[in-house]
């Protein structure tokens, strides 16, 4: 199987991770569609790193892993205290930080 | 064989992401993502990249996706609205969407990429196995191994402090 499959594939992962953003407004599932632009840019790095044949792209791969769930852990843990604090779960009402 | 497999494992992956974004329900977009993650273990498998594949499965869709799990359940699902603040976004988004796939598309496949339409180099078969990626990841790159190891204790930290009961004065 050819390694531009892998890529094109990526890229539609991708696509649709952002297509997610921007069509949904609930925090979690916001947070579910950066996971899958986030897996869709580790499918590149792996892709690549089977493309040039040595393992650097998926020690890289591995370490998106780590940011990822960082930033999985800090989300959820402001949409338990917004929930908290009886806020809206909805982006779009919770506005006041915009610029 | 490798087709076939990477065929299934893709439309797992894409319908799992079509998902994610198409159910109205919280949990069952975690459950569809679930799927995703699976279907990407399989992929990375199919590019000899067997550690990564390995700690996707129990990383992500186990430790993460139970987290996810446990937040949707004390949160709830709740509905919602349907009020746009840029008007006609429900219809922009999908252009902008297929806009963005054929632009990374074009930028890909134009690329003179050495390797594409080929397969890769033949590899060893300790690639990609976990013996490689410890060497690589306590040898070549102990910075970067160090610092997210620290990363991960900055966000458990903060996570805590986020959620904690404790309302401030």
């Amino acid at each position: 199987m050819s390694i531009e499959w892998y890529i094109v594939l990526s890229a539609l992962l991708f696509a649709t991770g952002a297509l997610g953003i921007l069509l949904r407004r609930s925090p979690m599932v916001i947070l579910l569609c950066l996971e899958l632009m986030l897996n869709a840019g580790n499918l590149a790095l792996v892709a690549f790193s089977r493309m040039v044949g040595n393992g650097q792209g998926q020690v890289f791969a591995v370490i998106v892993m780590v940011i990822a769930a960082c930033e999985v852990v800090v989300g959820l843990g402001l949409i338990v205290a917004i929930f908290r604090r009886r806020l809206p779960l909805n982006v779009d009402d919770l506005r006041e930080l915009r610029g | 064989m490798e087709e076939v497999l990477f065929f299934v494992a893709a439309i797992g992956a894409l319908g799992g992401a079509l998902g994610v974004i198409a159910m109205r329900n919280p949990f069952y977009s975690v459950l569809a993502l679930i799927v995703h993650l699976f279907s990407l273990a399989a992929l990375f498998l199919l590019l000899t990249s067997a550690f990564v594949a390995a700690a996707q499965v129990v990383v992500y869709a186990g430790a993460v996706m139970v987290l996810y799990v446990f937040v949707v359940a004390y949160v709830g699902g709740g509905g919602e609205s349907a009020w746009e603040p840029i008007p006609g976004q429900r219809f922009l988004a999908p252009l902008l969407g297929i806009a963005l796939f054929v632009e990374l598309a074009v930028a890909v496949l134009s690329s003179s990429l050495l390797a594409l339409g080929t397969d890769g180099p033949d590899v060893k078969a300790g690639f990609g196995d976990p013996a490689a990626i410890g060497r690589l990841l306590l040898e070549k790159f102990l910075l970067p191994f160090e610092a997210s190891s620290l990363l991960l204790l900055l966000a458990a930290v903060g996570a805590i402090v986020l959620a904690s009961r404790k309302e401030p004065a």
